[in-house]
């Protein structure tokens, strides 16, 4: 069976730029098509994938500019399958969501989100690290409008501060992109940026190191990372919510990816060189991200910072550098994304019962007449918390495990951080849905409508709850392979590390 | 007697290889003369139609003689690529400057015969200028390329800062031009030699020539008389107010075709006759270009006047592509190429937009100008996003292409400083170029009143069944009379993307010029 993923990662641009052509009451369900193709198309690739094998799956490969050995090269492997699924997930259900609204100038709407989709596909997909950078870059360019022409207050500022602070990280990469391509041919092989080719060249330490930091930059504020978050507030709360769900969801995720897929096997001394450096930023955004979460009202901020923990998390995991962590990493990201979006979601079904304030102190007493509405934010919450018996539980206790193995005090101080995420969900959960009902709280069961957005969603997020090591499996190989060849140093003080078998979790 | 004069056999010409600049100079007279015609048609119709066939003609017979690599007018002009493929592009720039100065006052006030003679002749003078291999056929390169300008600059002869900037590029521009004169009497006095080859042949000898102090200083001011034509920092304060103050068509084709034409001899000179001294204009010119780029990028972000702020753009993307001159390599020259073309194609497509707008609102060419236009005109408002997108190097546009180019070719030429630099530009850079673009689909349309209302209206509601991109109407674009400038927008803007994802044409056509120049 051939499935090429060209296919998939233009369907939604091409349903884009369709939307655009069509009449403008058509530009929603074009939308919806798109994106419903590109998860038929992602989910076919979850069950076809074989996880005995470790290497890229349905490669395509072209010359896209021979003069600059910039490569057309896709694939998948263990890293990127769930992400590329949760791609699909994500962007179907907001622009299922998105329908259920009059958007202003919806042929653009749907035109920008669409390509917004193909973008992160093309980053996710990427097996030439230029490639990786121009759709990298790319992302950026749809949330720049969606943002700008379709947020809510102060956009302008905010949209223009979201992409000057990830152009700045953005640009800094291209320049180490091209940097370690130019320098990885110092042979008389031609310049190439495909991945295999050029970790086959590895750099100089030194070089190694700068470009390191560039790449780090870029994939830190993208996440966002403690001390580069500063975009985020802003952003969040100018960024209408479906827009926002994926953004949070997905574009995150990239980020992480982009330490497991670059800087991992391309600069191994580099990355073992700063693993303490990385290690440190993650622990200062698990706590940071924790204390704000649970000290903002703002409902969208407290999601952000929330995220800005987990992914905190997520990072602690990749510069574990061992299996256990990057494992867990991958999970995470699933996880996180598939919590995430439906959080968001949920924020707008709050609002618009609390008289369309976001504040969580105009809400309280929303469970009251909305059983199943409080059980599914309650599900969300307690994956966000990382419950025992949720595939946040598993994927954080491998992270943890992981750095248990290499740094044991940021660990111990790491496990802190699971603790804090307890008290920010909650918070949001008990203040919103339970407490003296706000004043202009009017309490609603969910609609047939929003029922379709959400359930779908949390479905998935019990699902793999309940069966972790679908997606454990299908990553173990490639992860494995990852992590045990380049980091010699590493796996040696880590007997049993590497060949790791996925053990069995009790939900 | 007679058989002594059928003996004086004329110089050999080659005819076919003058071809592209004859029929431009030849264009000129005709033009000049049709314009005296009485009838109103042919002056307003048949003399801009005359001028684009002649350059078409000229850009025609250049792509015909691609491949061909020879010596002209005994040595003083070279053709080969290079050549062809900036004759090329001053075409498509004066191309696109007439068909967006067809319905401009400039022409009307300045009579059509000498305004487009006048551009031609320019064109002419670029030709000469990048083809030019010895030091007195650069200068008359330069002379005849930059008189034509200074008037055309004026020729919106009822507006003083017409006139102004006509003054002022003429003063600035002699200084320049007396500049690079001096240069050249140095760098003869030194080499012994005004012939590029010879020049070439002096520095790459035994001799110590090349830490000369004659040679040093006639480098030195050869570089500045350049960078003013360039309009490289420290030698670019004329550029905004001179940008500013012409006619925005003529603004538009001194943005490319000077700068393209600048650029073109830079290489020549510098990659070919002076590339034994690398070492001593290499360094200096890098600091020029690090300078540069960070005076464009800083002079452009507080600009509110659309010309001004690209204007101070082109200032920092001249520092970009002086970048690939200084590394001296094969892929410093392939890389500068390609981003004057694509500099072109954005360039042309943002200014277009301007002078658009410029006929449509009583803002000029204020930022305001463009408030909106993305609800109520799709058609200016997507070139002019394409075309800051690409300036600012975004992906799937020919300027992240070209960025790409000159980062690589900055890195392997072990200048990775300087790529840090033109990364630290384009930081910059977005500040303003995401302004524009922010004014066009985020900013509430100024006209609301007149022509806004049906699209606002049509927008929201998904009733209204409207087959046109992007929500505007047909009704609201209006183009009657702008019709050959909203093509001009659309068509660089289109290029502008398709550059951007099947670039390749062009990389083969720059890679014949790399060769064409034997670098390593």
């Amino acid at each position: 069976m051939t499935l090429h993923l060209s296919i998939m990662l233009f369907i939604p641009l091409a349903c884009g730029v369709l939307g655009l052509l069509a009449p403008a009451r058509l530009a929603a369900r074009v939308a919806l098509l798109g994106t419903a193709l590109a998860l038929a198309y992602a989910v076919t690739y979850i069950v076809d994938f074989d996880s005995s094998a470790s290497g890229l799956q349905y490669v395509t490969d072209e010359t896209w500019i021979g003069e600059l050995g910039i490569s057309y090269k896709l694939g998948i492997d263990g890293l990127n399958l769930f992400l590329v699924g949760l791609t699909g997930l994500l962007f179907f259900s907001c622009t299922l969501w998105a329908n259920f609204t009059a958007w202003e100038r919806p042929k653009l709407f749907y035109f920008h989100f669409l390509l917004a989709e193909t973008a992160v596909l093309g980053a996710l997909l990427a097996q030439d690290l230029a490639l990786f950078v121009v759709f990298f870059d790319l992302m950026l360019v749809p949330f720049f409008f969606l943002t700008g022409m379709w947020g809510g207050a102060r956009r302008v500022q905010a949209t223009m501060k979201l992409v000057i602070y990830t152009l700045v990280g953005s640009l800094l990469m291209l320049t180490a992109a091209i940097a370690t391509g130019v320098l990885a041919a110092a042979g008389p092989p031609e310049l190439s940026f495909a991945f295999s080719d050029l970790a086959q060249h590895p750099l100089g330490e030194s070089s190694q190191n700068w470009i390191f930091l560039f790449f780090a930059a870029a994939f830190l504020v993208k996440m966002p990372a403690f001390p580069l978050h500063g975009w985020m507030p802003d952003g969040y709360r100018a960024m209408p919510l479906p827009v926002l769900a994926v953004f949070s969801g997905v574009l995150s995720k990239v980020a992480a990816y982009g330490f497991l897929k670059v800087c991992l096997p391309l600069f191994p001394d580099a990355s073992l060189h700063f693993q303490t450096l990385l290690l440190l930023i993650a622990l200062a955004s698990i706590l940071y991200g924790s204390a704000m979460a649970f000290t903002t009202t703002e409902t969208r901020l407290i999601l952000g910072y929330s995220s800005v923990a987990q992914l905190g998390f997520i990072t602690l995991g990749i510069f574990a550098l061992n299996a256990q962590g990057a494992q867990g990493a991958i999970l995470q990201a699933f996880n996180h994304g598939l919590v995430v979006a439906p959080a968001f979601f949920i924020v707008a079904l709050l609002a618009a019962r609390a008289g369309g304030s976001e504040d969580i102190r105009d809400m309280g007493g929303l469970a009251m007449r909305a059983p199943f509405l409080a059980a599914t934010f309650l599900i969300i919450a307690f994956a966000t918390l990382a419950m025992p018996g949720s595939a946040n539980f598993v994927a954080e206790f491998y992270i943890l495990l992981g750095v248990f193995s290499t740094k044991m005090v940021i660990a111990i101080v790491a496990t802190s951080g699971v603790v804090l995420a307890s008290v920010y969900a909650l918070r949001l959960y008990i203040t919103a849905m339970h407490n003296r009902t706000g004043a202009r709280v009017e309490s609603r069961e969910l609609s047939l409508r929003e029922g379709v957005v959400l359930v779908p969603l949390v479905l998935c997020v019990i699902a793999i709850a309940l069966y972790p090591q679908f997606a454990l499996q299908r990553s173990d190989k490639t992860v494995s392979a990852l992590t045990a060849q380049p980091l010699p140093t590493v796996a040696e003080t880590l007997p049993g590390a590497t060949p790791y078998a996925p053990r069995e979790e009790t939900p | 007697m007679i058989a002594a004069a059928a003996k004086v056999a004329g110089p050999h010409i080659d005819w076919a290889g003058l071809g592209p600049l004859l029929a431009v100079f030849v264009g000129a007279l005709l033009v000049l003369m049709l314009g005296l015609s009485r009838s109103r048609a042919a002056r307003e119709i048949a003399v801009p139609a005359l001028s684009i066939v002649a350059l078409a003609l000229s850009a025609v017979l250049a792509i015909g003689q691609w491949g061909e690599r020879k010596d002209l007018v005994a040595g003083a002009l070279r053709l080969d690529e290079l050549t062809l493929i900036l004759t090329i592009l001053f075409c498509i720039a004066g191309i696109a400057a007439i068909l967006l100065s067809w319905r401009h006052v400039a022409p009307r006030e300045a009579a059509h015969g000498e305004y487009h003679a006048l551009l031609l002749t320019s064109i002419a003078g670029m030709i000469v200028l990048v083809a030019a291999q010895n030091l007195v056929a650069v200068f008359l390169g330069l002379e005849l390329l930059s008189i034509p300008l200074y008037v055309l600059c004026a020729t919106e002869m009822r507006r003083a800062s017409s006139l102004e900037s006509g003054l002022k590029y003429l003063v600035i521009g002699s200084v320049g031009s007396a500049t690079l004169l001096y240069g050249s009497a140095f760098l003869y006095g030194a080499t012994g030699s005004t012939d590029f080859s010879g020049i070439a042949a002096a520095l790459g000898g035994p001799s110590d020539l090349v830490s000369d102090p004659l040679l040093v200083t006639g480098i030195a001011l050869t570089i500045v008389g350049l960078a003013f034509k360039a309009s490289v920092a420290p030698f670019h304060q004329w550029t905004p107010d001179v940008y500013e103050g012409a006619p925005t068509p003529i603004t538009a084709f001194m943005a490319v075709a000077t700068k393209a034409a600048a650029f073109g001899v830079m290489l020549r000179l510098f990659d070919v006759a002076l590339i034994s001294a690398a070492n001593d204009w290499g360094p200096p010119l890098a600091v020029l270009a690090a300078i540069t780029i960070v005076v464009g990028n800083v002079g452009a972000l507080g600009q509110s006047s659309l010309k001004r702020l690209l204007a101070y753009s082109s200032v920092a993307q001249a520092g970009y592509m002086l970048a690939g001159v200084v590394v001296a390599s094969r892929l410093g020259l392939q890389a500068t190429v390609f981003y004057i073309a694509v500099y072109l194609v954005m360039n042309l497509a943002a200014f277009a937009v301007i002078v658009a707008r410029e006929r449509e609102t009583p803002l000029g060419d204020d930022i305001a100008s463009l408030n909106g236009i993305g609800a109520t005109r799709p058609w200016l408002a997507w070139p002019m996003t394409i075309a800051m997108l690409a300036l600012a190097g975004f992906p799937a546009t020919a300027g992240f292409i070209g960025k790409f180019y000159l980062i690589d070719a900055a890195v392997a030429g072990e200048y990775t400083w300087l790529a840090v630099f033109i990364v630290v530009g384009s930081m910059i850079s977005l500040a303003y170029y995401l302004k524009v673009i922010a004014a066009i689909w985020m900013s509430p349309s100024p006209d609301a009143a007149g022509a806004a209302p049906a699209a606002v209206a049509a927008a929201p509601l998904p009733g209204s069944d409207q087959p046109v991109l992007a929500g505007g109407t047909e009704e609201a674009t209006g183009w009657r009379g702008q019709g050959e400038i909203v093509a001009v927008a659309v068509v660089f803007g289109a290029l502008t993307l398709i550059l951007g994802i099947v670039p390749s044409p062009l990389f083969d056509a720059v890679r014949d010029v790399g060769a064409a120049l034997g670098l390593l």
